[in-house]
């Protein structure tokens, strides 16, 4: 049997694991454009600020590959897939034949046009090793910065550039930060957080024109830079599907089994894929790295032929801005629970007799992977002491026999 | 694998898991330097009380474990059976602390948060085997093998 993932990252590192869960001996390639040992992406905003080195920020250890038995094509770009042939066609024209499939080939920044951008020499986008390798090269103490984007990437870009004394404007054409992840309230405490760091927002406005170091913007400001940090947005990876016949609609759809729907023998995982949200009951792209993961760990369980599903995913993110970290999960729907204090925060949304999603900052984050267990397993609020849970998360609250099953487990949990 | 196990219907709720626990990992070899320097031993190990019932929480060593997976350092990884934490890797995160089900992972207070750290099954300081379950008066807390699902 021979495996083919394209894809060096979270989702095609976890079908490896998956597939040598089943499959001990069978051949595995994986291809990547980038020419590194896998690295954690979601890194690079710490390298960047040299709180991790380019040898610590691996994503498996350097023996990865051999201890696995993976062959490795690293730095060609794969271009498109035949499904009928079974063959990935590379970039410099030649074929890797594969008899299973996973693309997991990720996201690529997503640029809005924009007047005058050309005129800019020195713009970045903030996804990849090689992003933070040319702002190195361009970036100085007390550099000023503009960041096109109030959203993960470019706030974890703002974190990493403080490291320089750098002097960042972040725009926005949404009212606030973060609202991928944060409602309202959590936005304004995490923007006067942030804003108390020294960094300033400009919300609700966009870019009319660049010139070669300035930016005027739609609501008459002029911003001056030394660069522009491009974060605007992601766009799945596509193409390759699309190539081999598979259905994409926005990202690539595959049933639980993680196989590509229209295709056989053909797998999906990670950021170019979609996601069946249990939290919201819909089909959403869920770019976070444990859903990359745990989807390419399934994908190549399936590839290897142990029967596997993945049927509980639902967006959550842990995640630090200038020392206030942020916890949350799921949706934002139903009754709400709140408890404030200064820049401890927490929110729980309850519907129909279970918890649905929650909002934690500050020292509000302890434990909180009891309350991410509550959405994933559906647990029946009337069956817990939800007034105890409200306040701290903690097992005392389930009932004896579920909190015995608990703790005499713990050999099986995803 | 050999394993932690708590029975609640004796647990006194004396909390002498977590010194024990906090001090095997302190690296000091007296307890009052351990607990009296200001160094925030912290244990990986937790007593929930209430209304008449306490019981000590710590990391299950899953098989098929979330905060493994999730992790997005590849900091954390399974040793032998042991769910591991590297903490030069661990940029403090706390995917792991969202992910865990039990609610195990700790938010290392002897690094100002800047990593987590959790339960080693005492594999990786000086104890010997499990801190916890040696020192529990009650033997609320025991090391065994009961045998995998």
């Amino acid at each position: 049997m021979k495996y083919v993932i394209i894809g060096n990252s979270a989702a095609g590192i976890g079908a490896v694991q998956g597939i040598r869960e089943a499959d001990k001996d069978g051949q595995i390639v994986i291809i990547s454009d980038e020419k590194y040992h896998t690295y954690s992406r979601p890194l690079i905003s710490y390298l960047l600020k040299g709180r991790v080195t380019e040898e610590s920020m691996i994503y498996r250890p350097l023996s990865f590959y051999e201890d696995n038995k993976v062959d490795t094509m690293l730095g060609i770009r794969a271009v498109s897939v035949d499904s009928a042939s079974k063959n990935v066609l590379l970039e410099d024209g030649s074929k890797v034949s594969y008899d299973k499939l996973l693309i997991a080939a990720g996201s690529k920044p997503f640029v809005p046009p924009m007047e005058g951008l050309d005129n800019v020499k020195d713009k970045f986008s903030f996804m990849k090793l090689d992003d933070v390798k040319a702002i190195e090269k361009t970036v100085k103490q007390g550099s000023k910065v503009l960041i096109v984007g109030a959203g993960l990437i470019g706030l974890k870009a703002a974190e990493a550039l403080e490291h320089y004394g750098a002097q960042m404007t972040v725009i926005d054409l949404a009212d606030r930060i973060l609202p991928s992840i944060l409602d309202k309230e959590a936005s304004d405490i995490m923007q006067a957080h942030i804003e108390s760091k020294g960094v300033r927002f400009i919300l609700g406005t966009s870019v009319k024109k660049f010139g070669e170091n300035s930016a005027e913007l739609n609501n008459g400001e002029t911003v001056d830079f030394d660069f522009v940090i491009l974060a605007v947005g992601v766009r799945p990876n596509t193409e390759l599907a699309e190539s081999a016949g598979g259905s994409v609609n926005r990202g690539i759809e595959t049933d639980t089994r993680q196989a590509v729907k229209g295709v056989t023998d053909i797998y999906a995982a990670g950021d170019c894929t979609k996601s069946f949200d249990i939290s919201a009951g819909t089909e959403r792209i869920l770019a976070i790295l444990p859903n990359a993961f745990m989807q390419g760990n399934v994908a190549g369980r399936n590839m290897a032929g142990k029967e596997s599903y993945y049927l509980n995913a639902i967006p959550m993110n842990a995640i630090g801005f200038f020392g206030l970290h942020i916890i949350t999960a799921g949706s934002y729907d139903g009754e709400v629970y709140c408890e404030k204090d200064g820049s401890n925060y927490k929110k729980l949304f309850t519907k129909d007799n279970s918890l649905k999603g929650f909002i934690l900052m500050g020292n509000k984050i302890e434990r909180a992977g009891i309350y991410t267990s509550m959405i994933k397993e559906h647990i029946a609020l009337d069956e817990t002491d939800f007034e105890m849970l409200k306040k701290n998360p903690m097992l005392m609250a389930f009932s004896r026999a579920r909190r015995n099953e608990k703790l005499a487990g713990g050999v099986g949990n995803d | 694998m050999k394993r932690v196990y708590v029975n609640e219907d004796w647990c006194l709720g004396c909390h002498l898991c977590e010194f024990y626990c906090a001090f095997a990992n302190s690296g000091e070899t007296d307890m009052s330097k351990a607990f009296k320097l200001g160094r925030n031993a912290a244990p990986r190990i937790r007593i929930e009380e209430g209304d008449g019932i306490n019981f000590a929480v710590s990391c299950r060593h899953c098989q098929d474990p979330a905060c493994v997976k999730g992790c997005i350092a590849g900091a954390l990884s399974i040793n032998n059976g042991v769910i591991e934490i590297n903490k030069d890797k661990c940029v403090g995160c706390y995917t792991c602390v969202l992910s865990c089900p039990y609610g195990c992972i700790v938010i290392d207070p002897q690094n100002d948060g800047m990593t987590v750290t959790k339960c080693e099954l005492c594999t990786r300081n000086n104890a010997g085997e499990p801190a916890c379950a040696a020192n529990c008066p009650n033997r609320a807390i025991v090391y065994e093998e009961r045998g995998e699902a």
